[in-house]
């Protein structure tokens, strides 16, 4: 088993006509994805070719998800249309909506989580890399490449600190590896990903990596303390950043008080979470439980 | 960003939100000429985006306008907390018979916005949510649905305004709704919103947030920025699109992607308590691209500080592959020509490693050590910025 995503998973890609779009589809039916459709009401009924692969692009989410039984979107669409394109998918009521896009107002993303309460979607992102079940499925831009499938789930806000510590443990594997994204307003939070693993019979711990911004990390801390019985390892980014600068992702940004790395940390050993130093030092954390 | 009062102030002016005439001055004679023209007694606020400007002698009465210019004298210049004021704002005084607080924000915890509200303003709301928090209304709002007339009735009777302030406050919530939306705020507060003597509610002081990833449809904002207070290295890096943040100390920083950059500033700073104390100089996020092209503009923003002794660059290749990051390393480097002066710790992982590291050693570029791993590159970068 996996989280979210596994080998049943039929993929579509909304803004896969893009650069960015065709560029990470290809990449995504490299590594095995199965990839049904695309989306673009300009370009319905033509098709598009990958390395002799055809993939037809829809006019609509609900139209690809009558024809082809797609459950996943992917969506590049650039932020002016954002909001648009996972409304789409939401109100086609597709299980899960995974937006790659950075740099969508945080207003409307705001707007699309309202939306989308009560529907059928999950909404992973935005500002996010997506997600990766290895040797199963790939929704996104991780590299498919650097592990391979194994015990260790791993949930996370920054895209390259994924590929750290899934390049980290390579050798071990990973159920899935979700990055929830760097924004203020995500769809599926660390405490999701968190649920979702205890319930994986497949996955035997997990590595959660968090940083500064916000309260996600102690939230987290308080779920895992009531609800995780599996080991967990976290990790937090910004112990040096200083406050009211924005550290690079919208949401990672030290206000008072509020947001510190010091807080997260302490939350999280406070849970019994192991918490390392730098991501070589999580590793080994990780490498010691998996050992026994 | 935040705006500074006096753009906040008119930004909800814009929007229909009532404020007191007024106007920003750069020298004391501007603000003798906008205390002349509103023609009574003003107030002389420092402009600077730090709480506590009232203690500092930063908010000062004048009686006149020679009056107003002296205090906008005395203010100019004033260092706030570290900010030094550039600007005041002149607005006509008034008596304040009652004073509120309204505002809303972005609640990220609960992913949707919220309304706060109290009948006790006047104070830092931080210490009102603490100490007084049943004074303080709070209240979510559906951002799929928005302020209306009735919600924002709702937010007013749960603050429990009195009946003649009513519906003034009504309308300035409505208002207010249309700032934050329609601006793409994500933190629009008034403290105080205060009751003139002859019952007319309206705002004495605002603070503003702006969301900079609606910039696209906020063609206006740009020049709301305030590019005198921004440091140069900051300015000359945002024109290239790169993602940089100056900081204190010695090892510059240059890598792809914020958290792994993030991280790399805290293992420099921990590998720099073994070499007194040297710590990273800046923050650098170069994309997932990291192609010559960005290397290059990276590598001067970092190389043009004089505080950098030495520079660490923390590649992972994702979805690029390391052979073209060392190229861009190579190329850059060229480019730079003599301009490259300070060691270039470089630690590459990831995808085509063994060609990337195969580049940089047959390249072997004096100033350049390559470390396998994270930590031992952190701790060579801090040992050469201490050197």
């Amino acid at each position: 088993m996996s989280i979210f995503l596994n080998e049943n998973s039929k993929v579509i890609v909304q803004g896969m006509t893009g650069s960015e779009g065709m560029k990470h589809t290809s990449r995504m039916l490299a590594s095995g994805t199965a990839i049904v459709g695309g989306v673009n009401p300009r370009k319905a009924g033509t098709s598009v070719d990958f390395d002799g692969t055809s993939v037809p692009v829809f006019g609509s989410v609900a139209d690809a998800m009558k024809e082809t039984g797609a459950d996943v979107s992917v969506i590049f669409v650039p932020p002016p249309f954002a909001k648009g394109a996972a409304i789409e998918a939401v109100d086609a009521q597709i299980g899960l909506a995974v937006i790659i896009t950075e740099g969508i107002p945080v207003h409307d993303s705001t707007f699309v989580w309202a939306h989308a309460q009560g529907g059928a979607t999950r909404i992973i992102g935005p500002n996010c890399p997506g997600l990766i079940s290895p040797g199963r499925s790939n929704a996104g831009i991780i590299p498919a490449n650097i592990t391979k499938q194994g015990k260790i789930g791993l949930v996370s806000k920054s895209g390259t600190l994924t590929y750290q510590m899934m390049y980290e443990l390579r050798d071990l594997g990973f159920s899935t590896a979700v990055g929830i994204g760097g924004d203020p307003v995500i769809g599926t939070t660390h405490i999701d990903c968190l649920e979702a693993f205890e319930a994986d019979p497949e996955t035997e711990a997990i590595v959660m990596i968090g940083e500064i911004g916000g309260d996600a990390e102690e939230r987290a801390a308080d779920f895992i303390k009531a609800n995780v019985t599996k080991p967990v390892v976290g990790y937090v980014a910004g112990f040096t950043a200083p406050e009211g600068k924005t550290m690079g992702h919208a949401g990672a940004i030290v206000s008072g008080s509020a947001g510190t790395a010091q807080a997260k940390q302490e939350a999280l050993e406070a849970a019994g979470v192991r918490v390392g130093k730098t991501p070589s030092e999580t590793a080994r954390l990780m490498r010691e439980i998996i050992a026994g | 960003m935040d705006l500074f009062e006096y753009q906040a102030r008119d930004l909800l002016a814009s929007h229909g939100v009532p404020v007191l005439p007024g106007g920003v001055a750069e020298t004391p004679e501007q603000a003798e000429a906008i205390a002349r023209e509103i023609g009574q007694t003003v107030v002389v606020k420092a402009q600077v985006k730090v709480g506590g400007r009232g203690k500092a002698g930063g908010v000062k009465l004048a009686d006149n306008p020679e009056d107003a210019r002296a205090r906008a004298q005395d203010i100019l210049g004033l260092d706030i907390k570290g900010h030094i004021t550039h600007k005041v704002m002149v607005a006509q005084a008034s008596d304040i018979a009652e004073e509120y607080y309204f505002s809303y924000l972005l609640d990220r915890s609960n992913r949707t916005f919220l309304a706060m509200a109290s009948v006790e303003g006047g104070m830092e709301i931080e210490q009102l949510a603490v100490e007084r928090p049943e004074a303080l209304a709070r209240i979510p709002i559906d951002a799929s649905v928005g302020v209306d007339a009735a919600k924002a009735a709702e937010i007013v009777d749960a603050a429990g305004f009195a009946p003649e302030v009513r519906d003034q406050v009504i309308a300035i919530a409505i208002s207010l709704w249309d700032v934050f939306t329609k601006e793409d705020a994500t933190l629009v507060e008034i403290n105080p919103l205060a009751k003139a003597p002859d019952g007319t509610v309206l705002a004495l002081d605002a603070k503003v947030t702006l969301d900079e990833n609606a910039a696209f449809r906020q063609a206006g904002h740009a020049a709301l920025e305030d590019t005198a207070a921004a440091d140069p290295l900051e300015a000359a890096a945002k024109e290239k699109d790169l993602n940089y943040v100056k900081l204190e100390g010695e090892v510059g920083i240059i890598g792809n992607g914020a958290g792994l950059v993030m991280s790399t500033l805290d293992v420099v700073a921990y590998a720099g308590e073994e070499f007194g104390g040297v710590k990273p100089a800046n923050f650098l996020d170069i994309g997932g691209g990291a192609s010559a092209e960005v290397m290059g503009n990276g590598l001067h923003i970092i190389l043009s500080d004089p505080a950098v002794k030495s520079v660490f660059v923390n590649v992972f290749g994702g979805i690029t592959s390391c052979d073209a990051v060392a190229n861009g390393i190579v190329s850059a480097l060229q480019h730079l020509g003599d301009e490259a002066t300070k060691p270039l710790v470089v630690r590459l992982d990831g995808n085509n490693v063994e060609e990337g590291r195969r580049i940089l050693a047959e390249a072997n570029h004096p100033l350049v050590t390559v470390v396998d791993t994270m930590d031992g590159a952190a701790r060579r970068a801090a040992e050469l910025a201490a050197a």
